[in-house]
């Protein structure tokens, strides 16, 4: 039987992961790695966390029966893990909450953050608020055009939100500067990266402050249908949803999981940010992983209608979950994702994040081959607020 | 296989009571084919080694004016084997030792044993991966093993004692050592702990130490020079070229001239 948790040395799933950084953020890496292995081991760490998660998040979050849908599509019962409804309306907020208590804990009073959609930037943002931190946050310019409110709601939680002209001026340049940045500040800062990628220990902790999605959906749905779902869908971008929704599944085989990528335009247009379906590897910001590249080396441009999925890579532990078969990774096209928008908006009064409209895409297409017996959960990781700018320009007054 | 061609190189003008002076030049900026024509140019200027760098898409070292250079590079359409082809033309007139610096995923992409392989063919005597920290970079070196091509390793301020010994102890050709805690680029002071920290550095390798990142001035040259066996300069380099200013390359060299009386 293959490893599904294949960690024989630290920071590496199976080939995938690793410590690819200068050498000056080495000791910083240690460090963070020393601090969080003693954070975790403290019982009053994980109590700490927990308190904020269930009274400033709003956790636990619920899985919800989506009755409407479910009777629509006629096949499996869909249930929505609603992620959407934690403070700051995604998921991104169970990691920043525990990095800035991990931060805390190793005196570090500066954070610098990247950000895509600006969801990632918000819960920095709003987590530095809550700790009394300084924050800088790197975005790219794109992506500012993109999500123009989330700059003034970073601002308005006290932090400096600098745009990346780099490269193509979204996620991927955002983490190069955040990266540059944390080089220079090495001493004070701690960086929070906010998707399971970059240098071990990232995707771990990353993964491990996430993993509160998938366990809670476990127990939730014993306690509900009183057995596991048959399938479990989420989107991927970095892959941090994804993973926390994930890890706790991985040792029940008989729950299939599936990973969403963003298919942009199309795979075969070249134009999309699905990494494991262009079947290259290799290292950036870190780590050995799945990567838009060209035959070159050189990274390319990822495409997406959400900035949330629009990165170039899939994390190490993703990219180890797709060699050995345990997760099974698609993709979903932007048109697709905004009829994912319409439908859950429609049958549910639930406006989904463009990302999750990917996962719920998919789903739909999942659940009607499924028969009424069977469980299928949907990680519903944000609310779509941010994005009807986007959706009403791309269905242009269509509805 | 012993690396000797850089460090002998290193060596030599050390022993003729001179410091080392490595000038770096982006590959493909003002066009691949001004290549040669810099390499011999810096060469002739009395250039103890010169540092090729790759351009990259995701340079996480390198400062704006690297990062500015990397993407003039890029849109002239430079690729890494477009750059070992260039070399191989007219690497028998350089004589001075060639060191690339490239991120690692273009030679993961070239392919690890090719591109070993073919920088021994084309006369590179060393290899600079601001990426690959001594814990990755086991395959490589690997490949590099029956060459004379010289893993150069980077330390840094930050680096605790006991992974400067293990670096040290890995160490080809000579140690690179970082100046700053930050990325390649132009800088005014210098950190207090420096001196202390050559001092260390020097007492344990075997090999040469040179200063590089955030070295700009002939002043710098001098006094972080006096420091180390040598130093590597970029950012003022490439700006220099690219401004078309080659009186502050030929300053910069000159500077590292000056008789060390120890």
């Amino acid at each position: 039987m293959v490893n599904l948790r294949d960690e024989s040395r630290a920071g590496r799933y199976g080939r995938f992961g690793g410590q690819y950084v200068p050498e000056t953020l080495m000791k910083a890496l240690n460090e963070l790695e020393l601090a969080y292995n003693n954070a975790i081991n403290d019982p009053t760490f994980k109590e700490e966390v927990d308190y904020y998660l269930k009274d400033y998040v709003g956790r636990e979050t619920p899985l919800y029966y989506a009755e409407r849908l479910t009777k629509e599509l006629g096949g499996a019962k869909i249930y929505l893990k609603r992620e959407d409804l934690n403070h700051t309306g995604a998921h991104k907020i169970n990691n920043t909450i525990g990095q800035a208590v991990l931060a805390k804990r190793m005196g570090k009073k500066k954070i610098v953050a990247e950000t895509g959609a600006g969801q990632h930037g918000v819960a920095t943002a709003t987590v530095c608020a809550l700790f009394d931190m300084e924050c800088v946050v790197f975005m790219g310019k794109e992506d500012i055009r993109r999500q123009e409110l989330n700059i003034f709601r970073m601002e308005l939680l006290g932090a400096k939100v600098v745009s990346v002209d780099q490269g193509s001026g979204t996620l991927k340049d955002a983490v190069n500067e955040a990266l540059r940045y944390w080089v220079s500040n090495v001493e004070d800062t701690h960086y929070i990266l906010g998707s399971a990628l970059g240098p071990h220990p990232f995707p771990q902790i990353v993964r491990d402050f996430q993993r509160v999605i998938g366990v809670e959906t476990r127990q939730q749905i014993l306690e509900r249908e009183g057995k596991l779902p048959d399938a479990v869908v989420a989107c991927v971008g970095g892959g941090s949803n994804a993973i926390g929704m994930f890890h706790p599944f991985l040792e029940d085989e008989a729950v299939a999981l599936f990973g969403v990528e963003a298919g942009g335009s199309g795979i075969t247009t070249g134009l999309h940010a699905a990494a494991v379906a262009s079947a290259k590897e290799g290292v950036l910001h870190g780590a050995f992983m799945y990567i838009l590249q060209d035959d070159d080396g050189y990274i390319q441009e990822a495409h997406s209608i959400s900035a949330g999925l629009d990165y170039p890579a899939i994390g190490p532990e993703h990219s180890y979950l797709h060699d050995i078969g345990r997760v099974k990774y698609t993709s979903v096209t932007d048109l697709e994702a905004l009829e994912g928008v319409k439908l859950l908006s429609k049958k549910e009064g639930i406006i989904p994040a463009l990302e999750s409209a990917h996962a719920i895409h998919y789903a739909v297409r999942l659940a009607k081959e499924m028969s009424p017996e069977q469980i299928l959960v949907i990680c519903l990781s944000g609310r779509g607020d941010k994005d009807v700018q986007t959706v009403r320009d791309a269905l242009g007054g269509e509805q | 296989m012993a690396k000797k061609r850089l460090l002998e190189a290193i060596n030599k003008i050390n022993f003729d009571g001179e410091k080392a002076f490595i000038p770096y030049i982006m590959a493909g900026d003002g066009g691949l084919n001004s290549l040669k024509t810099k390499l011999l140019y810096l060469q002739d200027l009395g250039a103890t080694a010169i540092e090729v760098g790759i351009p990259f898409s995701d340079p996480v070292a390198d400062g704006p004016t690297i990062q500015s250079a990397g993407e003039r590079s890029l849109a002239n359409g430079t690729t890494l084997r477009l750059i070992m082809k260039e070399i191989e033309s007219f690497y028998e007139v350089v004589k001075v030792p060639l060191v690339l610096m490239t991120y690692y995923n273009p030679i993961l992409s070239y392919g690890l044993k090719k591109f070993a392989v073919d920088c021994e063919r084309i006369g590179i005597s060393g290899l600079i991966v601001p990426d690959l920290p001594i814990e990755e970079s086991d395959t490589l070196r690997m490949e590099l093993a029956s060459t004379d091509v010289a893993l150069v390793p980077l330390v840094s301020l930050t680096s605790p004692a006991e992974r400067i010994a293990k670096i040290i102890a890995s160490g080809e050709g000579f140690i690179y050592a970082v100046t700053v805690n930050g990325i390649t680029g132009v800088r005014d002071g210098f950190d207090e702990q420096l001196k202390q920290h050559f001092v260390s550095l020097k007492e344990k390798s075997p090999i040469p130490v040179l200063a590089g990142f955030g070295i700009s001035t002939p002043e710098q040259v001098v006094n972080i020079g006096a420091l180390a066996d040598g130093v590597i300069v970029g950012s003022a380099i490439v700006d220099a070229f690219h401004q078309n200013d080659l009186s502050k390359i030929q300053a910069l060299i000159q500077a590292s001239k000056k008789k060390v009386l120890n």
